[in-house]
């Protein structure tokens, strides 16, 4: 593996440079590090720091730009015809790549020479089989333009790695021997080091940035690529869900967006009344022995995976609804009304007892914040204990609960997991909660696992469902923080 | 003239009796402060039915059922050159190896005097499928053993394990082709001889996945490896740079645009759902930057970014509660500002930032959302790896995908390995949400 060999040398010409820089320094003040400007190992930092920062920034810049190049460079030589009809680039490119680690494996495992690989034509080779023989299976024979563009593809991707260690190696180098240069003693190295270990701060905080702008740019581009291969009111305005992998999929978000919908607020239907009055009761009637004791068991819940609850609701909570509401005459309540474990009613369910902790401690903290001169107000007047709270401290504190309900909410619409595996995959409109319903999350794993290609509408929807689910959470939190901040009340 | 005003305040009810509205009154409080106790009633109920599920499912998932017996590794069915040639002996597939476990089956049974009416082909089927392949294996390192009699411990397989474990009953194998209630009563009559037995089964935590057809061999050990190696990449690059991000933010950040914008992107990154994280990492780290897919190294790059955000708050709120005024005297004696933050406030916030971590670390390792995008499900995850560079890059599973693989499965027996797969999760949870607990009790200072 190059690039960890890479990383190993810069790392191992970092220490070097760490020592011989330290000790230059020493040597040019005589060594009496007192006549230094700086410590004896801000010298040492320094030489590392330009051993490091500018070698890992190529290297990073260069990973990142290389498949991009490449990918340019061997799709121009695809022609326009070995395109099929409907997709894009994307899928020949696919080919190309596969084709081009077979031919890697081939050579790797001695069952054809390097040269062999570049020159191999598919006009006189049955290549599939050769590649068949050492494990590299193909799904159709390898026109000769995809060949090519494989070889080219190898070549470039070789004549990249190779460029990339020469350079790495000369940077390193340089950045080298430039800070040894500087190891003298009037050399102002704290200073440098300082500012160079802010930009390394300030470049760990953009990171944050980075990912946001990834997030939303990954899903952008695949969407755009989807909405040229969909009409995007289709999308937006139909009414089915169809994905047909030979094509003329209905592809439309409003039924997925029914159930997302729909089981959120059956969970918020357990979770608000819930974590609401359990709030209420930690922080206004509760004595601090139950409060130590019940608010950490409580918050037990929210620190559970996911997966657990998608598995109590798959083979628990599912089976026990199906006992209660289903099996006719062997049931519970003797009626036919649901037949399988998954439903909206199972998901709702157990996402609601997922988000009863995260009302409770959001809420707890809001009330904790009325202050208590309110209450005691209220309390003079006459009022008890429960009117006091229903009618002074709740509402002072109602912005902030909307606000953690919004969150919940939000919560509740990006959850995979329990939606996954206890709400169905049956796309549709209906009121009724025994049926099984999906949501968005759900159809997002179920196009993206398995083996779609990316260049068909039924995968990329995926991503469009993605963007949308992005902008509605944080739609959400934005409108929590909103409400939060707009309607606060201010107390001295 | 006093007799009129007396006449007059003669009340009307007792101050000790109360009236109608005082009653009405009363009993709304006492309704409300029932609500509040049902609420956390409800809370905790939900949490022990929890709790009772998991383990009263899945502690049946580190018992299996083994059957013993001493079986004659013999030399003309192994190896008929007799030269003990590795190669020749590889040559065996496990269909060689099928026969002599009959036998040895016919003769344990023989030897131990059970009675039954059942052919030796019955009885093998028993037996895991796994057997044949566990025998071929030790003859391959052991090549030295062929000729002599080695006592073997086999597994038995699902059905007569659930069959002792109390999932498989006579009446719930009516429709099933994999087993009897001839062989359930030979079950009975091997146990009672001793030969057939439950006990603690160390495969489950180290062992390897096994396919669809051997849920008693499966264990979780691999996807731990898996898990294990995410939370490595995760830990060298969430820790320095969200560390690295807070310290700039909290401690040298001038207050403008920029750094609001930094801010409010972080607060917001914390609340995205975790499924995002698995598109970009599917667009980004697999379709644009190729990075092999199923592998822990990509998983731990997307759980790095998921955790960032938790990282970053926590770490933050422990530099902020660090006073100023040991800013202010490392400043005082001559310290630049990088020599105050670094040698003075980041060891004082050090414990705060590690319980973060750790806490950060347990939310990555119970994730399973992204893990499906990038393509951790779906395969079996057999092979530990041998080195870092394997580790990090063959595919694997991880634990909760492992589970997620598991309940998808159609034999309920892998219903039970789920289960267990969670009380093992939720015991590194535990272990290191404690360990976050003891860290802030012990170090934690208030100033």
């Amino acid at each position: 593996m190059p690039v960890l060999w890479l990383v190993l040398i810069i790392l191992g010409l970092a220490a070097l440079g760490f020592i011989m820089g330290r000790q230059r320094a020493l040597k040019s003040a005589g060594g009496d590090s007192r006549k230094l400007h700086s410590l004896p190992n801000y010298y040492g930092a320094n030489v590392a720091l330009s051993v490091l920062v500018p070698s890992f920034g190529v290297l990073i810049v260069w990973l990142l730009a290389q498949p991009m190049l490449i990918d340019r460079a061997v799709s121009a030589m695809i022609p326009p015809e070995l395109i099929p009809e409907n997709t894009t680039t994307g899928l020949v490119m696919s080919d190309v790549r596969r084709v081009a680690e077979g031919l890697d494996v081939a050579v790797e495992k001695g069952a054809m020479s390097a040269s062999e690989a570049n020159s191999v034509r598919s006009e006189f080779t049955d290549l599939r089989a050769r590649l068949g023989d050492v494990g590299v299976a193909l799904g159709q024979d390898v026109r000769p333009e995809v060949l090519r563009a494989a070889q080219r593809y190898r070549t470039l991707n070789a004549t990249g790695n190779m460029a990339l260690t020469i350079v790495i190696c000369l940077v390193a180098v340089a950045g080298f021997i430039n800070a040894l240069r500087h190891c003298t003693a009037e050399y102002r190295a704290r200073n440098v080091v300082e500012r160079a270990i802010l930009v390394i701060l300030m470049a760990a905080a953009s990171i944050a940035i980075l990912s946001t702008i990834g997030i939303v740019l990954s899903m952008l581009f695949e969407s755009v690529n989807f909405f040229g291969l969909h009409r995007w009111t289709d999308f937006f305005f139909g009414t089915t869900w169809a994905p047909n992998f030979r094509g003329d999929s209905e592809l439309s978000i409003l039924p997925l967006l029914w159930g997302t919908l729909y089981i959120s607020f059956i969970a918020l239907l357990v979770a608000v009344p819930v974590g609401l009055f359990a709030a209420i009761y930690l922080s206004e009637y509760a004595g601090s022995k139950t409060r130590s004791f019940a608010k950490p068991l409580l918050e037990i819940l929210a620190g559970i995976p996911t997966i657990v609850y998608g598995l109590f609701a798959l083979l628990t909570v599912g089976p026990l609804l199906v006992k209660v509401f289903g099996q006719g005459d062997n049931g519970l309540l003797g009626v036919e009304w649901m037949s399988g474990a998954t439903s909206v009613l199972t998901a709702g369910i157990v996402m609601g007892i997922m988000l009863i902790p995260f009302v409770s401690s959001l809420s707890d903290d809001i009330i904790n914040a009325v202050p208590q001169s309110m209450r005691d107000g209220s309390l003079g007047l006459g009022a008890t204990k429960s009117e006091t709270i229903r009618q002074v401290v709740v509402p002072a504190a109602l912005p902030g609960i909307v606000g953690a309900i919004l969150l919940a909410a939000s919560r509740a619409i990006g959850e995979t997991m329990i939606v996954v595996m206890g709400a169905g995959a049956i796309a549709k409109f209906s009121v009724n909660p025994l049926e099984s319903m999906t949501t968005i999350t759900t159809r997002i794993v179920s196009q993206l696992t398995g083996d779609g290609d990316f260049a068909s509408p039924e995968t990329l929807v995926a991503f469009a469902l993605g963007l949308t689910l992005f902008v509605l959470t944080l739609g959400l939190n934005v409108l929590a923080l909103y409400i939060v901040r707009k309607y606060r009340e201010q107390y001295e | 003239m006093t007799d009129t005003s007396h006449s007059s305040a003669v009340p009307t009810s007792s101050l000790y009796a109360h009236d109608a509205r005082t009653k009405k009154r009363n009993a709304a409080e006492a309704r409300f402060k029932a609500y509040g106790m049902v609420a956390i009633a409800i809370g905790l109920i939900m949490l022990v039915t929890l709790m009772v599920t998991i383990f009263g499912k899945g502690l049946g998932a580190f018992q299996q059922t083994f059957i013993t017996m001493n079986v004659e590794l013999l030399e003309s069915k192994l190896d008929k050159s007799g030269t003990r040639d590795l190669e020749k002996i590889k040559k065996v597939s496990t269909f060689g190896y099928a026969p002599i476990i009959k036998g040895a089956f016919q003769t344990t049974v023989d030897a131990e005097g059970i009675e039954t009416a059942l052919k030796t082909k019955d009885m093998a089927k028993l037996l895991s499928k796994s057997a044949a392949s566990q025998l071929r294996d030790f003859v391959i390192e052991n090549p030295d053993k062929i000729g002599t009699t080695v006592e073997f411990r086999f597994l038995a397989n699902s059905r007569v394990d659930g069959y002792l474990k109390g999932r498989v009953t006579r009446d719930s194998i009516a429709n099933d082709k994999n087993i009897t209630s001839a062989q359930l009563d030979f079950v009975d009559q091997l146990r009672a001889a001793g030969v057939l037995f439950k006990t603690f089964n160390i495969d489950f935590i180290i062992g390897a996945d096994a396919s669809d057809q051997r849920p008693e061999a499966a264990g979780i050990g691999v996807a731990m490896m898996g898990s294990l190696f995410m939370m490595l990449v995760v830990l060298a690059l969430a820790l320095p740079i969200g560390v690295a991000a807070s310290m700039y933010l909290e401690e040298f950040a001038p207050q403008n645009i920029w750094t609001d914008i930094i801010e409010v992107n972080i607060s917001n990154l914390a609340a995205v759902p975790s499924i995002v994280f698995g598109i970009l990492g599917l667009a980004v780290f697999i379709n644009y930057m190729h990075l092999p897919q199923s592998a822990p190294l990509v998983g731990g790059l997307v759980l790095t970014l998921m955790t960032l955000p938790t990282i970053i708050i926590s770490t933050r709120a422990s530099l902020k509660s660090v006073p100023p005024s040991i800013r202010d005297a490392a400043l005082g004696v001559g310290a630049s500002k990088m020599q105050s933050v670094f040698h003075h406030v980041l060891p004082l916030a050090a414990p705060g930032i590690l319980t973060g971590t750790i806490i950060g670390l347990a939310q990555a390792l119970g994730e399973t959302a992204p893990l499906l995008l990038i393509g951790m499900i779906g395969f079996i995850a057999s092979n530990a790896p041998t080195s870092i560079g394997e580790g990090l890059l063959s595919p694997n599973s991880a634990m909760p995908a492992q589970i997620y693989e598991w309940a998808k499965r159609a034999d309920p027996a892998f219903y039970e390995r789920a289960w267990g797969g969670i009380i093992i999760l939720l015991l590194f949870l535990v272990t290191m949400n404690t360990i976050a607990v003891i860290l802030r009790r012990r170090f934690e200072r208030r100033w």
